[in-house]
């Protein structure tokens, strides 16, 4: 009895250091990031002063330089949650708020990143932005796509049909690179389930019984809304961003994408970072997962049924064991 | 397989058939009339349960092969075709993909409840064994079946995994270009892949075949570890067990319902959401969470060709616990000193887990070796000395008399 205690202790004081340095930082940091970005992402951005210049110059371009606060973990800063439409058993899409994320992706993202998996006839789609087939049908239309051969041997340009896919920004990656200083904009497609919050063992646990399935979209906001000038004696590479909420570096060759104002809503919803930031970080959820609403709603019916049928089975089985000494 | 039935059809067609091949008769004395202790707990659950999953992944995969595509330019955006454009794809696949994360979670039950009540000991050490190479099965397919929609993590998984094979003297590196089927993780390797992740699960239904046919041989165990010693120690598996099996099955579904359809992506890493790029190495590569604890046992070990054997070891050394255990008593329930260090084995086995997610880097490695000795200690020193220095309770003469013993003391 004794020995076995030992052994157990000593194991356990091993392993407690690594265990109490994973588990310090969501708990010590998420409660702060939640209502930091919701509040005042825009302000942020304005209100940071730029770094005094003698800094900037003093420190060596290279990643090597010997900077103290250089920073090397990353991403620096973790993503704060969001309350989402889409988040928990009976979430579902905004149609609006896709509508406009669909808007901000066409009017910005789109000059750069591609959407190779979606179609036009998925804006159609009910529990998505469920776009009217007409207004569909002239979405596609406003683009060209290249089609054939035809009976010549010769392809040729129409306007596109909502069967076509969403035309892509460059012809090829090596095009996409070239034209963005070497980094080609990743696809957008599954973006939304290619990205997560980093959120440690005991928030993991947690995670499974509130259903926490939203790091991609967080972590896409805090992206959009967290660029800003970098802290005094941080320096990052020319043509890159400083943006502390990007995943494996202090900065990106993705520059701050949206301004106020820059997209023109219809709906009388307000044109700022935040609301574009978070419009088309919905609206890139529903592209990565557009059967979500319906899972859920399936899931909810299934989980019903089976608590039943289990239910049924128990007394089933209690009554089958009832003259069984067990 | 053993049975008590005389059991004979009365319809002239199951008649004709009988004479030529019993096969009504086998199933009436395999899963009808078989005798089943009567005290079974529900950690007995776990067998039928894993039957199930074993035909729910073979279905719901042969389903998905119909939509996919192994090729390496082709397989990721055929998956995303399965997610969005197939009939229910996106519920076929989260069932595939969760599915063998609760078939691990139901495998590691099943092993965990033989481990505690002796299911190994003589006369079922070929029971056991059936049951170490289903699980070394399992855990290829499975690593083959995460290579397939050709993610980030898939690659790399494979890459890193492959190239354990390097590590063997001379040839190392010869095996693993004929294992890769060129230079490198690519095209030909996602072919074979695919091709043998269709392949092992019916390997694994013959082996189950075996290791239930080995079961039917002297029956169940049971929690008191004695054996049946009459027929009032057992009742017959239909009803009893057959509705027992199914109430536990469907609590376990509704945790497997949770998983598909609230949180299908709690398990995965985004990571594989990420076409693969060769060019790219990710910052931390891991396995799926039910191969943490051996990917902790390979990385804590500095040497390669010793990590690697300390990573098959760690899956062989189980097959020779029937022989490594030197108790009389089956059940820890009459093993007070051996049943702590049950626990602290879980509770290694689970550190392993959390150690084999994090880098491999300063204190995390001191803690991994640390486990990894204790986990092989388990096996070699304190299995076969706590079974020669314990003094185990007194045992129940019967299985009735630990029941009826039982249900006297909660009156």
């Amino acid at each position: 009895m004794k020995l076995a205690a030992t052994i157990f202790t000593a194991a356990a004081l091993c392993a407690l250091p690594a265990l109490a340095q994973d588990a310090a930082a969501p708990a010590a940091s998420a409660p702060a990031d939640q209502a930091a970005p919701a509040a005042a992402p825009a302000a942020t951005q304005q209100a940071v002063p730029p770094p005094a210049t003698e800094q900037t110059t003093t420190a060596a371009p290279a990643a090597s330089a010997p900077q103290v606060s250089q920073p090397t973990e990353f991403p620096i800063k973790k993503p704060g949650l969001q309350k989402w439409s889409f988040a928990g058993p009976f979430g579902r899409f905004d149609t609006a708020q896709l509508q406009r994320g669909y808007q901000v992706y066409k009017e910005v993202c789109s000059n750069c990143h591609s959407m190779k998996y979606m179609a036009f006839r998925n804006l159609g789609q009910e529990g998505g932005p469920h776009f009217a087939a007409d207004e569909v049908a002239a979405l596609a239309a406003s683009v060209q796509v290249t089609d054939g051969p035809n009976d010549a041997g010769d392809m040729f340009q129409r306007p596109g049909k909502p069967s076509d896919h969403f035309p892509s920004p460059f012809a090829d990656t090596q095009a996409a690179a070239a034209a963005n200083g070497g980094a080609p904009p990743p696809d957008l497609s599954v973006m939304a389930k290619a990205r997560g919050v980093e959120r440690g063992v005991l928030w993991a646990v947690v995670d499974f019984f509130t259903q926490y399935q939203e790091g991609g979209p967080d972590y896409i906001h805090a992206l959009l809304t967290g660029f800003q000038d970098p802290p005094a004696g941080v320096t990052v590479p020319e043509g890159t961003y400083y943006n502390p909420y990007f995943l494996n570096a202090a900065s990106t060759h993705m520059p701050p994408p949206f301004k106020d104002g820059l997209v023109a809503y219809t709906d009388g919803a307000p044109q700022t970072i935040d609301q574009y930031a978070r419009d088309v970080s919905s609206f890139l959820m529903w592209t990565a997962e557009p059967h979500l609403v319906e899972r859920k709603r399936i899931g909810f019916e299934v989980i019903i049924f089976l608590v039943v049928f289990a239910g049924l089975m128990y007394f089933t089985k209690k009554r089958v064991w009832e003259k069984v000494a067990h | 397989m053993a049975g008590t039935s005389s059991y004979q059809p009365t319809n002239p067609v199951a008649k004709w058939i009988e004479v030529r091949l019993p096969i009504f008769g086998f199933i009436h004395s395999s899963f009808v009339a078989f005798p089943t202790p009567r005290n079974l707990n529900y950690w007995w659950n776990f067998g039928a349960i894993l039957t199930f999953m074993l035909g729910a992944q073979i279905v719901t995969g042969i389903i998905l092969a119909m939509h996919y595509t192994p090729n390496a330019d082709l397989a990721m955006s055929s998956v995303e075709s399965i997610m969005r454009d197939v009939n229910y794809g996106w519920l076929m696949r989260y069932l595939h993909s969760n599915g063998a994360s609760l078939f691990f979670f139901a495998v590691y039950v099943h092993i965990l409840r033989g481990l505690y009540y002796g299911s190994y000991k003589e006369p079922r050490e070929i029971l056991w064994i059936l049951g170490v190479i289903i699980f070394l099965l399992m855990i290829a397919a499975a690593f083959m079946g995460y290579v397939l929609p050709w993610g980030q993590m898939s690659f790399w998984g494979a890459t890193v995994i492959t190239n354990l094979f390097t590590a063997i003297p001379l040839v190392g590196n010869s095996v693993t270009t004929w294992l890769w089927g060129g230079f490198s993780v690519d095209n030909p390797t996602l072919n074979r892949f695919y091709s043998l992740h269709y392949l092992l699960p019916f390997m694994i239904a013959g082996v189950v075949a075996l290791h239930i046919w080995a079961l039917h041989v002297p029956g169940n165990g049971n929690p008191v570890g004695v054996d049946v010693k009459s027929s009032q120690d057992t009742v017959p598996f239909h009803p009893y067990y057959t509705i027992k099996d199914v109430f536990g099955l469907s609590v376990f579904l509704i945790l497997f319902a949770w998983l598909v359809f609230y949180i299908p992506n709690y398990l995965g890493d985004p990571d594989n959401y990420v076409a693969a790029n060769p060019l790219q190495t990710p910052a931390h590569i891991v396995p799926e969470w039910y191969l943490l604890p051996f990917y902790a046992i390979l990385r804590a070990i500095p040497n390669k060709l010793v990590g690697v054997l300390a990573l098959f070891g760690a899956i062989a050394i189980v097959a020779f616990v029937p022989w490594l255990d030197t108790s009389r008593v089956r059940s820890s329930t009459f093993r007070p000193i051996y049943r702590q260090f049950f626990w602290i084995f879980v509770i290694t086995g689970l550190g392993l887990g959390y150690l084999g997610s994090q880098p491999p880097e300063g204190g995390y490695v001191i803690a991994a070796r640390i486990l990894t000795i204790y986990y092989f200690a388990h096996f070699l020193i304190v299995m076969p000395v706590v079974g020669l220095l314990e003094r185990p309770k007194p045992l129940p003469t019967s299985i009735t008399e630990a029941v009826l013993a039982k249900n006297a003391a909660k009156a």
